[in-house]
């Protein structure tokens, strides 16, 4: 592992894979929409407002796991002290915070014609919003210091705490009775949901998924140029000075 | 390698504590979590007449009334061991039909009736195309 913390060798192995998953996201995106939108049925009981789910699960899915790795990237950072795991977990934290604003609205959506309201304050709704202000409490927590290495390490320490409400989300339908409904595609046993559905589901979650990859290569990338940047400034300030 | 040790062990420790103490919390809040009673846990919860909460439970089979206004009605709310009646005026959500997840919100009258002047229907974790649910029914299998 210590091999890829390298920021120059993550820099030339991201930029050779780059391309490959953003095209991957793409061709994945562009089936899954078809599935979707189009060849899969309308359920029958919702009718076409079922569609909303083919966005709303996969970016529920990726809010859960851009959290979770951001607070492995910590943990990671602070036993191992490699600067590449808190670039990272910076990187990670505005695109699983889109992610997750997307759950919130894309549920808004469907929750006002199916269960006839925008927002109840139940335990699922309620723990995705404290994710959601986790993730905007982790940017404004890091970008608060001058110094940008104290700035992480504090964020590092957030995502490593905040962790401990992604298991209360996954189970707060379990846990608790709760307006949201309880899983369908983990469920044991029989699954709920139709191949018809749940087929188009998977491809959209695997096309979230490469472009949640692609975007946080990209920001991770821009995180350590901004860094090499700032080091060179900071040298030729010096330099400068002499 | 012995520092790298240390952390790892606050670390676990750490987490290990945060986990307890979110356990806790939560454990001590289990009433103030949940989002709605069934009519068997309003005894037991002490809910009185005149009190806000919110009813959940199945709408019994062919117990949905509408009254002559066009606005206001009725129909039963079963755990299957308990039931209740509810009265509500106004729209009702697409998903409200006999035999679904139904969450009312109001207070109980002096004759036991839930009065709600919101109405919330609940979906289950079945999703299928209409083929399947008739496939379904007529099998002998009732989704709706």
């Amino acid at each position: 592992m210590h091999r890829f913390a390298n920021p120059n060798r993550f820099l030339r192995l991201s930029r050779q894979v780059l391309p490959w998953v953003a095209g991957l996201a793409a061709v994945l995106m562009a089936a899954g929409l078809y599935l979707a939108l189009v060849a899969s049925p309308p359920d029958a009981r919702q009718g076409d407002t079922v569609r909303i789910m083919y966005v709303h699960v996969p970016a529920a899915w990726l809010s859960l796991f851009g959290y979770a790795s951001m607070a492995v990237a910590s943990a990671v950072g602070y036993i191992w002290k490699h600067p590449l795991a808190d670039l990272a977990c910076k990187a990670t934290a505005p695109i699983g915070a889109t992610f997750t604003a997307v759950c919130l609205a894309t549920g808004s959506l469907w929750g006002e014609p199916m269960w006839g309201t925008w927002w109840e304050w139940d335990a699922r709704m309620t723990s995705v919003l404290i994710l959601f202000f986790l993730y905007l409490g982790y940017l404004a927590l890091v970008s608060a210091f001058d110094d940008p290495t104290r700035g992480l390490k504090a964020g590092a320490i957030l995502a490593l705490v905040g962790a401990v409400n992604l298991p209360v989300i996954k189970f707060s339908v379990e846990w608790w009775n709760t307006l949201h409904q309880p899983p369908s595609v983990s469920r044991l046993g029989t699954p709920a949901i139709d191949p018809s559905m749940l087929w188009p589901l998977l491809v959209m979650a695997a096309a979230f998924t490469a472009f949640f990859i692609t975007l946080v290569l990209l920001n991770t990338r821009s995180e350590i140029i901004q860094r090499k940047i700032q080091v060179l400034r900071a040298a030729q300030a010096y330099g400068a000075a002499e | 390698m012995r520092r790298k040790h240390q952390r790892t062990a606050l670390l676990a420790m750490a987490v290990i504590g945060i986990g307890t103490a979110a356990a806790l919390t939560l454990a001590a809040l289990q009433d103030n979590l949940l989002f709605f009673y069934g009519p068997g846990e309003i005894e037991a919860q002490h809910l009185v007449a005149g009190q806000r909460f919110r009813l959940g439970g199945l709408v019994v089979d062919g117990s949905i009334r509408r009254l002559d206004d066009g606005l206001t009605i009725t129909f039963d709310v079963t755990d299957t061991v308990e039931t209740v009646s509810v009265v509500y005026v106004g729209p009702v959500p697409d998903l409200f039909a006999e035999g679904q997840g139904v969450i009312a919100n109001g207070m109980l009258d002096r004759d036991g009736v839930f009065q709600a002047d919101e109405l919330l229907a609940k979906h289950d974790e079945n999703y299928m195309p209409p083929e399947v649910a008739e496939r379904l029914e007529r099998a002998g299998h009732p989704t709706q």
